[in-house]
């Protein structure tokens, strides 16, 4: 499942293809709608409290800008650093035309050139076309372009592929799903959130929460360069809760009872330590009257980029975690 | 206004998204003048004085503080930490901060190769000293997520008060001490907002619940009257400076003529106020739902984001006694 979710492809705009999957995947659990923008809802009815499990949909990626004479594309790149663009496949497009973002051979560099790195405006996706109107036959100007990267699981119990970040958040959603719990729940996979948290905020009001969950995979930053107080999270020490990121503050009573319910249930977890980014959590506790909300994140090196690694035991002690939390009716102390 | 009210709603424990504390000092001085008193979902205290017209005034003003977060706490019992708002990381070297539990600690930096800490000193290279040797007795005290703020004496020079936390509590002492005196045909809902300082985030949930009629939002504004200050018109004491705009808002035309209005017939000095850089809550409630009329009252602060900011008692005196004036008219502006 993990595989399916992070192989394919549905940028920020353009989660058809996610969407079709995770209705197909959530259909034997609840009844499932979608509203204008795209978010997919699947609802469990039940007593109590509202509560919403929420994941993100859709991926970093590029969108085709204009076609050059000579049948390469110029792209504009959706949360993506440059630099890890270079020499890269993607596939473009409804068709997956596949292709390659090239850069100036070694030999033909200045030595002022190797000291820089290259803008998205200088990159350009070569699809193997001759020419302009030879490109315009497989692909139009407003494509989508993706990573072309094939998820697997490696070394010691870690998995690599595009997209963890927010696949392995609607995996969480989606094993959650499969179980009952004594409140009115709701698994909602929100689009647009790589672009500024734009489908949670419609979402939060459809469902109007008492608390969210938002499930997410975060950034790891245990690099050799960096030091200690600097790790956002690492890999294998567990889901990280958050208790502040650049959109939301949680709640102290919240964070308080997620920690509580690891320890209690024996689960490894770490504190998010970062205190900037932002998740769906940002648009959904100023949603109407407000709600409670908490991410809880499965730590991914190198988010937005082609490849992503996490460790399988994060994403299990999530689902965990979670399972624990709801189960135990744990958002009655908050 | 009574001093040791404002020293207590100042010295309340709460940095942004840990408001609890605060809130309940202000509900405690609140309560016998109100009709019903609670807590939202996000924390927003919304406290409602029953009227008979059925229109709705909602006066707002933020509760929460800056300060900081514990991100990590290392193997000599040192806290690292983050910004809550906006902290200037200069003016926290050596100073003393304290944490909702009572712990008290000291803010430095590493290492500093020369003695000009101002130079240096940025959050990530900065600490809090707690006095403990190991991360074991640190987390006996403090943990990762817990918040801090200044320790800041409130500094009687008269006239004039200087604290911090001045921003915002001084605005959430004012309606205190208005909803203690008003009279008026119409419910008034006194609002204590959070989160404020990260961005806004708690008033609209507040005004959208409510949904009034009218919103008059205090807060402090910046002050031109200080050695080589950018030109500004507002100055300490010449009275509460009702908002034109700022870089968050702009005051509609009707709500800035009955402000200046009840202002001139009730004889109260007062300021225009136009603020470059800034924001309030005011940005947020006027767009709720399908649009709140809203106005703003600041009170001129110096040195705002400091533990030192000095308001001037006569404008904080003259922004209640202009709450009273609004709140009393039966006509509220419209469109």
């Amino acid at each position: 499942m993990l595989g399916r979710l992070s192989n394919t492809m549905s940028v920020s705009g353009n989660e058809k293809e996610i969407r079709k999957l995770l209705k197909e995947l959530a259909a034997p659990y609840g009844e499932i709608t979608t509203d204008t923008m795209g978010n997919l809802y699947v609802h469990k009815p039940g007593k109590g409290k509202r509560i919403m499990a929420c994941a993100h949909m859709d991926e970093v990626g590029m969108i085709v800008k204009g076609i050059m004479e000579d049948g390469l594309l110029a792209y504009t790149a959706i949360g993506i650093d440059s630099r890890v663009c270079v020499s890269k496949r993607v596939v473009v497009g409804p068709d997956k035309v596949p292709g390659v973002i090239g850069a100036k051979a070694i030999h033909l560099q200045r030595r002022e050139d190797l000291d820089k790195s290259i803008p998205h405006g200088e990159l350009f996706v070569d699809i193997g076309a001759e020419s302009r109107e030879d490109a315009l036959k497989y692909v139009s100007v407003g494509d989508y372009i993706s990573f072309d990267t094939e998820f697997s699981y490696f070394g010691d119990g870690r998995m690599k592929g595009k997209a963890l970040d927010d696949r392995l958040g609607c995996a969480v959603v989606l094993e959650l799903l499969r179980e009952n719990y004594d409140c009115d729940f709701y698994g909602v996979f929100t689009v647009q959130e790589e672009v500024g948290m734009r489908g949670a905020m419609a979402a939060a009001y459809r469902v109007e929460p008492d608390l969210a969950l938002i499930f997410e995979g975060t950034t790891a930053n245990d690099m050799p360069e960096c030091e200690g107080h600097q790790h956002v999270t690492k890999v294998g020490q567990g889901p990280a809760i958050s208790m502040m990121d650049g959109a939301t503050i949680v709640n102290p009573k919240l964070f308080k009872a997620m920690k509580q319910t690891a320890e209690e249930a024996g689960i490894p977890y770490q504190v998010r330590q970062g205190t900037k980014g932002g998740t769906d959590a940002g648009a959904i506790h100023k949603a109407g009257a407000g709600a409670l909300a908490i991410g809880i994140s499965v730590p991914c090196r190198y988010i937005h980029g082609p490849v992503s690694v996490a460790s399988v035991s994060d994403f299990e002690n999530a689902v965990a975690l979670a399972k624990a939390f709801l189960g135990k009716r744990k958002f009655d102390e908050v | 206004m009574r001093k040791e009210m404002l020293k207590d709603i100042l010295q309340a424990f709460g940095p942004a998204g840990n408001e609890e504390i605060v809130s309940g000092v202000i509900a405690e001085y609140i309560r016998p003048y109100c009709d019903s008193v609670y807590n939202d979902a996000m924390g927003n205290l919304i406290c409602c004085k029953k009227g008979t017209s059925g229109k709705k005034i909602m006066l707002s003003a933020h509760m929460d503080q800056i300060g900081f977060i514990v991100v990590d706490i290392d193997e000599k019992g040192f806290l690292r930490i983050a910004n809550v708002g906006g902290i200037l990381p200069a003016l926290s070297v050596g100073r003393e901060v304290a944490f909702a539990n009572g712990v008290h600690g000291v803010i430095y930096f590493e290492t500093p190769k020369t003695r000009d800490a101002s130079a240096q000193a940025a959050l990530p290279n900065m600490y809090v000293d707690i006095g403990c040797s190991t991360k074991e007795q640190a987390e006996e005290k403090v943990q990762v997520g817990d918040m801090c703020v200044y320790v800041t004496n409130m500094v009687d020079m008269g006239n004039r008060i200087a604290s911090g936390a001045m921003d915002n509590r001084v605005c959430c002492a004012v309606i205190v001490e208005a909803m203690m005196a008003l009279q008026s045909p119409h419910d008034v809902y006194a609002v204590f907002t959070v989160q404020e300082e990260v961005g806004l985030r708690g008033a609209a949930a507040a005004a959208y619940a409510i949904d009034p009629d009218f919103n008059i939002n205090l807060d402090v504004t910046l002050t031109g009257d200080t050695p080589k200050m950018p030109a500004m018109s507002v100055a300490l004491g010449d009275g509460p400076a009702i908002k034109m705009m700022d870089s968050s808002v702009i005051v509609p035309m009707s709500v800035r003529k009955f402000m200046i209005e009840c202002a001139e017939q009730a004889k109260i000095p007062y300021q225009r106020e136009v603020l470059r850089a800034g924001g309030t809550d005011t940005a947020v409630i006027q767009k709720v739902k399908d649009g709140i009329l809203a106005g703003c009252i600041s009170i001129p602060c110096r040195y705002v984001h400091t533990p030192t900011e000095v308001v001037d008692m006569a404008d904080v005196d003259g922004a209640v006694a202009l709450i009273c004036e609004m709140v009393a008219k039966e006509q509220l502006p419209g469109a």
